[in-house]
């Protein structure tokens, strides 16, 4: 035979032939049954299966007739097929060629129905429903019960963002096994029993999950919705398109819908390497801020203090003047915000229209030893040889550094869960105590306070073939990126960079970084600017260093630097936000390119609107590498403004051409340029790094001495994955369902400090002070207080700290 | 009358009654709710006793003893409930002194167990899951609880109550409702409902030598073999 | 020939404070454990085996075959779990044999976690028996205090704990591995096979599942013999076992038979139906077990005679009834009784047994219409064989076998309420006022 299967060439000792419908399939041993019969294209109506769930055989809805289960011996009663085990030379016929199954799937159906309201015209799964669609398709026209139908009081909020309908429910348990199987968050569980059996939540302790809402998007029937959502469209007035998450690095497909050019809901996509079938509730739900009144929509320049309405030529006039007055005394922020092609759309701007190296994507406290990390680890790196997903699964051990998955990267958190349950995956974490999400994790927890973080790491076991995860705030302690890449290499461990945002990815391919020119190319080295001042037809690069954003801001801040374009990007966001305001303030000329109001824009000279990001397609890589496509949701007559758009008409008037005003066209002129290889030969990048050995302690922390109710100690810091931040402005369910914000210390300190669970404490920094209501955490480390980055009301920005710094805790402090 | 009525609107139903907080958990009760998790390979194991012994302090699963067994297990609050919610000898509302069953599956129900039901209803004045005013008595319908050989019977704080009658059962209740000494048919001197619980949970009230070892039915095939000198063969007559 | 009685588990039932280790050692009591540590497990797995003794508790399975399945190579702990549940409609044997003889019990377990590498084992007893409860407490208690539980027993240098554990009221308790998930502290909802428990039961690890009698059999199999076992009973269905006779019968109770005892025979050293009356339909083993008729009098009490009349041996709880009882309120409140009892986990037990319940008492009150028995029919075929568990079979199987039986009295529900054609009162033991009959 020439012609061989796929699933041959993978692994033909595992494969067994079935026969389905007189149709033989060759499957992977250990296949279900309705697996199998995917396969080959045949359908068996179900409710309770789901291929990312444990088989639970509650709804028996996609019973086949199995006359011969391989050994030559039929079963005597159908099967349900979602957990039967494919056998060798079994026999499975399907409700296409069994009455047996036909039979049991329509009586099945019946019995589902009798109890189920028929109010599918005023259900919000109406249209897109399961239990509909399967009922037309292989139900009976009437129903023979004559009954009342079992009716609960509706709806039950069992969180501010999921609304549960009873009596719609098919109990299929989905809900429930998310929660408990894929999330580890069983605050919804099965409760009463026999025909009153029910999905309940205990009434105080509310289904406050960060992964709430795939538990609507599972459900199939219209039992579960969102607070968000519900009542807000009909699936077939909606329009559907593919589409990458702008929150965060992990780059989750999504499928976003909007009606009337407004998008009503978010899904998480199918994409089976990423995010398989899930998403958070910041992906799915967050996506109204600048959907309101503060969305900027015409260009607006500063005249006599105030900003006010301009035409776009007249707004790039004001915009041209103040740059060229600028002359190469300019610098470009850009944020996390942006798609790949946008930020190489900065990048070039910078080197060739503003002629300067100062561009930083770093809109967030940035470390010393980051950029030159960045420069060896990741940035030229693609999809090819990197950490993934999947590879995380199956790594054995997987160490986490200076990152918080639940929080920080929510779909790494729901992988790694999984291959804890299902692989044998052992987690260990280098964190200041024992978070929830550690726990789901079974994580070993190295209790270990900030700065502290290098010894802890050289004190681990790691194989080859193991994964290193350090996250973005593992800059902020010296010597720890650099010791992380030398684990890595020493063991053999493999090592990924988790950023937070979804365009740092990007950004750093496209060299929004003072020392990175796009594709990994050292801005410092000559041959490299040469070869991308050829590519972009000028005559060369700027060679003299820039400034990096705190740099930036320092010197707008002193009068030093004329002129800033800022991209998206948010004060309290910096280690301090009063020296961002300062820069902005004293920057000569600022251009922001924004879509809403913001603290930039009230700084600036001339804005810019830009487009939203289900206006404009792109790309976002994500932490793995990967390129996801960003696709127009939202289709509009013209071309929207993008960022892009923007920057080269300014080009353009400034007389120096970006070349590129598209995304497509953007894309392809990075992909041309390619990704440097150092001419060399060794491409040694990293820089020698003060390896601090010095710091390697042996010695528990002690408990900090108090003295008059104060304590100095160490900042543990994240970002909850719910917060402060304005990306999730607009949506109140979601913000209804974050994790309180508190202040964490060990019951040694809070025993010193004299405050008991739930009593206030003052956190005070460099430029200010909150207070917060403490956690007394067991087996936190001592010396260290953890409180979240940027939860409502007490953004870290603000007080002018960052990780790893000491700040003072005090008793009280309630204002 | 068949009694498990038809019903399809199920108002209070998915949780314990959260309206009303109080509870007598001390912390002699939280270190014997531990006490049963650490008699178990697994503590989990121990949620059912935990919550007999929640019934026995609350008179009643109270959302204060739904919290403490979350906490000591370390399980969700929402798990403990779907488990409370699920047995039936689990009350959401406080219970009687006396908590009296009667059995009303199909043989008792047809040899008499419903009429029983109804003369006990009556005589009370209270329905099934209904407790009465002064707080003597709460009522169950209950299914077959083991006894059938001893059909119609009752249980009062699940001791039984053999072969009853309309005329035992109400003088069943008067003595109760008086504070006399009765005794079950085959078990031990009636209590009450929440120190049965706290034998269930596994705190036993020595009183296992009270009754009889059997009643006449579990001896009837016993005594007509002694009667007829009917035995199991001898070991010796296989050899 | 074996006679007709042959009382070994309940020979003691009746002695002075029977259920004290005092009065069990004084007949007997706890030799067995002797003889079997002095065996290997191996050896005590067969003997068990050999006996051939078959599960008490409805299934019949052979009780030595479920122990060799027990993977020796496992590292995980072994566990024995006897099912003290008792919990379906008719079946009172196992709450007796605890009452009075709870030693007996422990004595097997003791044999039983040894022949299967255990070092700890449970009784899961439902929790509405107060009285079985402390007597297994107690009896557990004392073999602690003599040394049969605890380390080293008698010894030997096996070691032994047993845990007595209450139930809180859920007839599917009774099914394995909902029990085991009942064990575990979760809702007692069955759990999907394979894995079967003897390789993935409690707490993930090897387990074996027993029923009371069938535990409490083993010591005197190890005393006797196992031929001594198969001298009673018949060809497949061996060694001796307790029937339980209730309803309608002079002298309800307990009779330990050899296996292969006819109803005939039973009916006449209980006395008879009561008098004036005749026997109209009667369980084998429980409500689950397909209903039978006057023309089964004389099929054999076991496995095999009762699954060649279509219905099953059960747990041999003998529920008569008599002609004054109405089979369609009977089947009703069986029906009830799997409605309330149903886990909820599937769909056809859930929502089948809600509907046939309505349907029931359709026929009840005499308001069905034409066609509701094949209606009634078919819903039973929906439900019966597609649902997760048994439980759900065993609801269908009443229905099912009542209408082949008395399909005219189910048809007369079409216009005549059931308690005109069998006015309720008179199958009561007692007086009971008409005026009671009044219906929904």
């Amino acid at each position: 035979m020439s012609v061989q299967t796929k699933a041959d060439q993978v692994a033909p000792v595992d494969l067994i032939t079935v026969t389905i419908d007189g149709v033989e399939v060759q499957v992977p041993k250990g296949t279900l049954a309705i697996r199998a019969a995917e396969m080959i294209g045949i359908a068996i109506p179900r409710f309770c299966d789901h291929p990312l769930l444990d088989p639970v055989g509650a709804c028996r809805q996609c019973m086949v007739e199995v006359p011969d289960a391989g050994n030559g011996r039929g079963f005597p009663k159908p099967q349900a097929s979602c957990t039967l085990e494919c056998a060798p030379g079994m026999q499975i016929k399907t409700q296409h060629t069994s009455d047996v199954a036909r039979k049991a799937q329509k009586g099945m159906l019946e019995f589902l129905l009798i109890n189920h309201p028929l109010d599918c015209p005023i259900c919000d799964k109406g249209g897109e429903c399961p239990l509909q669609n399967q009922a037309m398709a292989n139900g009976q026209g009437e129903s023979r019960y004559e009954g009342v139908k079992r009716t609960f009081p509706k709806p039950v909020a069992i969180s501010a963002q999921i609304l549960l309908d009873r009596e719609r429910c098919v109990l299929c348990a989905r809900c429930t096994r998310f929660s408990e199987q894929i999330s580890g968050d069983p605050f919804i569980a099965l409760v009463e029993r026999g025909a009153l059996q029910q999905v309940g939540r205990y009434a105080d302790d509310p289904y406050n999950s960060y992964f709430s809402g795939n538990v609507v998007q599972i459900c199939p029937v219209g039992a579960l919705t969102s607070a968000a959502y519900r009542f807000q469209s009909r699936p077939f007035d909606l329009v559907s398109t593919t589409t990458t998450c702008e929150h965060c690095a992990g780059g989750c497909q999504l499928r976003t819908d909007q009606r009337h050019f407004q998008v009503k809901r978010r899904l998480a996509g199918e994409a089976p390497e990423v995010n398989e079938e899930w998403n958070c509730d910041k992906g799915r739900f967050a996506f109204v801020s600048a959907r309101g009144e503060d969305r900027i929509t015409r260009p607006l320049i500063r005249e006599d203090g105030a900003l006010r309405v301009a035409s776009w030529p007249e707004a790039v006039d004001a915009a041209v003047a103040g740059l060229a007055a600028a002359g190469g005394s300019a610098g470009v922020l850009t944020g996390g915000r942006l798609t790949l092609e946008d930020a190489y759309g900065y990048s070039k701007f910078a080197r060739v229209v503003l002629g300067t190296n100062s561009i930083d994507f770093r809109s967030r406290p940035a470390g010393a030893d980051e950029e030159a990390f960045l420069a060896a680890n990741v940035a030229g790196k693609s999809l090819a040889g990197a950490v993934t997903y999947t590879d995380l699964e199956t790594a054995g051990h997987v160490v986490l550094v200076g990152f918080e998955p639940e929080d920080e990267s929510p779909l790494i958190f729901l992988r790694l869960r999984k291959g804890v349950r299902k692989k044998g995956l052992k987690v260990t974490t280098i964190a200041p105590f024992a978070s929830d999400g550690s726990a789901k994790l079974n994580a070993t927890v190295v209790a270990t306070v900030p700065g502290a973080e290098v010894a802890a790491l050289r004190g681990l076991g790691l194989a080859a073939g193991n994964v290193l995860l350090v996250g973005e705030r593992a800059a902020l302690v010296p010597g720890l990126l650099a010791a992380a890449a030398e684990v890595a290499e020493t063991t053999g461990a493999r090592l990924a960079w988790v950023p937070r945002r979804a365009g740092d990815r990007g950004a750093v391919e496209a060299g929004c970084l003072p020392g990175l020119l796009p594709g990994g190319r050292p801005a410092t080295d000559t041959a490299a600017r040469v070869d991308v001042a050829a590519a972009w037809e000028v005559d060369s690069l700027p060679a003299e260093d820039g400034m990096d954003a705190t740099g930036m801001l320092a010197a707008a801040a002193a009068g030093e630097l004329k002129a800033l374009v800022v991209a998206g990007l948010e004060p309290v966001d910096f280690a301090d936000a009063a020296a961002v305001r300062a820069g902005l303030e004293n920057a000569g000329f600022v251009v922001a390119l924004e879509s809403r109001l913001s603290e930039v824009t009230e700084r600036a000279d001339v804005v810019f609107p830009v487009a939203l990001i289900e206006e404009h397609p792109g790309t976002f890589l994500n932490w793995e590498h990967r390129p996801g496509r960003v696709n127009t949701v939202i289709p509009q007559s013209a071309a929207p403004m993008t960022d892009l758009r923007v920057l080269a008409a300014l080009a353009d008037a400034l007389g120096r051409p970006l070349g590129v005003r598209t995304p497509k066209q953007a894309l392809a002129e990075l992909t041309e340029l390619g990704t440097w290889t150092d001419p060399a030969g060794v491409a040694d990048a990293r820089p020698a790094e003060p390896v601090r050995k010095s710091r390697t302690r042996t010695v528990a922390p002690k408990v900090p001495k108090v003295t008059d109710g104060e304590a100095i100690v160490k900042l543990a810091t994240w970002r909850q994955l719910i917060d402060g931040g304005r990306g999730q402005d607009g949506e109140g369910a979601l913000a209804d369902t974050a994790r309180p914000s508190l202040a964490r210390v060990s019951p040694a300190l809070a025993q010193a400090l004299g405050v008991a669970e739930g009593d206030a404490v003052a956190v005070s920094g460099g430029s200010g002070w909150y207070s917060l209501p403490v956690a007394i955490t067991p087996g936190m480390v001592e010396g260290a207080v953890w409180v979240p980055t940027n939860s409502p009301g007490t953004p870290l920005g603000e007080l002018g700290v960052v990780f790893g710094d000491e700040v003072t805790l005090s008793v009280g402090g309630e204002e | 009358m068949s009694g498990h009525e038809f019903q399809s609107f199920f108002g209070e139903s998915g949780e314990v009654d959260m309206s009303d907080t109080t509870t007598s958990i001390d912390e002699a009760t939280m270190s014997e709710l531990r006490e049963l998790a650490g008699r178990y390979p697994q503590p989990r194991s121990a949620l059912l006793p935990m919550l007999h012994l929640v019934q026995s302090v609350d008179g009643r699963i109270s959302p204060a003893g739904i919290e403490a067994c979350a906490e000591v297990l370390g399980i969700t609050t929402a798990q403990v409930s779907g488990v409370a919610t699920f047995y039936t000898m689990y009350r959401r509302r406080p219970g009687g002194k006396h908590h009296v069953g009667v059995c009303t599956t199909a043989l008792c129900a047809v040899m008499g167990g419903d009429a029983l039901l109804e003369r006990v209803s009556e005589k009370l004045g209270i329905g099934p899951d209904e407790t009465t005013p002064d707080g003597t008595f709460s009522l169950e319908r209950i299914e077959c609880n083991a006894a059938c050989d001893f059909a119609p019977v009752m249980m009062v704080n699940w001791e039984f109550m053999d072969n009853m009658t309309p005329q035992k059962a109400e003088q069943l209740l008067d003595d109760l409702a008086a504070g006399r000494e009765v005794h079950s048919t085959r078990g031990a001197t009636i209590t009450s409902w929440r120190e049965a619980e706290r034998v269930l949970a596994g705190f036993p009230d020595g009183r296992a030598d009270e009754g009889p070892s059997a009643g006449r039915a579990s001896l009837l095939g016993k005594s007509i073999a002694d009667a007829n000198g009917w035995t199991a063969p001898k070991p010796e007559e296989q050899k | 020939m074996t006679d007709t009685l042959t009382p070994v588990l309940s020979a003691n039932w009746g002695t002075e404070k029977s259920w004290t280790l005092e009065a069990y050692a004084a007949t007997g009591g706890y030799q067995a454990v002797g003889t079997a540590l002095k065996m290997t497990p191996a050896e005590v797995t067969d003997l068990v085996k050999e006996s051939g003794l078959r599960g008490r508790g409805g299934a019949g399975f052979p009780t030595g075959m479920k122990w060799s399945f027990v993977p020796k190579d496992n590292p995980n702990p072994k566990y024995l779990v006897v099912n003290a549940d008792e919990s379906e409609p008719g079946t009172c044997k196992d709450m007796p044999l605890l009452l009075a003889s709870p030693h007996t019990l422990v004595e097997g377990m003791i044999i039983a976690s040894y022949a299967i590498d255990c070092h700890t084992a449970f009784v899961y007893i439902r929790g509405e028996v107060l009285h079985v409860i402390r007597r297994m407490q107690q009896a557990v208690q004392e073999a602690y205090d003599a040394g049969y539980l605890g380390t080293n027993i008698l010894g030997s240098g096996y070691d032994l704990d047993i845990v007595v554990h209450a139930g809180a009221g859920a007839y599917i308790c009774g099914e394995e591995t909902a029990l085991l998930d009942s064990l575990e502290g979760r809702r007692g909802q069955p759990r999907l096979r394979p894995p079967f428990p003897a390789v993935a039961g409690l707490y993930a690890s090897p387990t074996v599942i027993n029923n009371v009698e069938s535990i409490s059999s083993v010591p005197a199999i190890v005393k006797n013999g196992s031929a001594w076992f198969g001298s009673m009973g018949s060809e497949k269905s061996k060694g001796m076992t307790i029937y339980s006779l209730s309803g309608h019968v002079n002298r309800p109770g307990q009779f330990e038979a050899p296996l292969g005892i006819t109803l005939r025979q039973l009916l006449q050293l209980s006395g008879g139906v009561r008098a004036g009356h005749e026997l109209k339909f009667w369980t084998p083993g429980g409500s689950s077990t397909p209903i039978l008729t006057a023309e089964h009098l004389d099929v054999p009490l076991d496995y095999e005679g009762m699954g060649g009349v279509g219905s099953m041996l059960g747990t041999k709880a003998l529920q008569v009834f008599d002609e004054t009882t109405s089979v369609v309120r009977t089947t009703l409140r069986w029906v009830e009784f799997y409605k309330h009892e149903s886990c909820g986990k599937c769909t056809p037990c859930r929502e089948g047994n809600w509907w046939l319940v309505q349907l029931l008492k359709k026929f009840e009150a005499g308001q069905a219409v034409e066609g509701d028995v094949d209606k009634l029919l078919d819903i039973c075929d929906d439900i019966g064989g597609k649902s997760f568990c048994a439980l759900a079979d065993g609801a269908v199987a009443c229905v099912t076998s009542a209408v082949r039986h008395f399909r005219s009295e189910f048809e007369a529900g079409y216009s005549t309420p059931a308690w005109e054609l069998f006015p309720y009162g008179r199958s009561a033991l007692f007086e009971v006022p008409e005026k009671t009959e009044v219906h929904a």
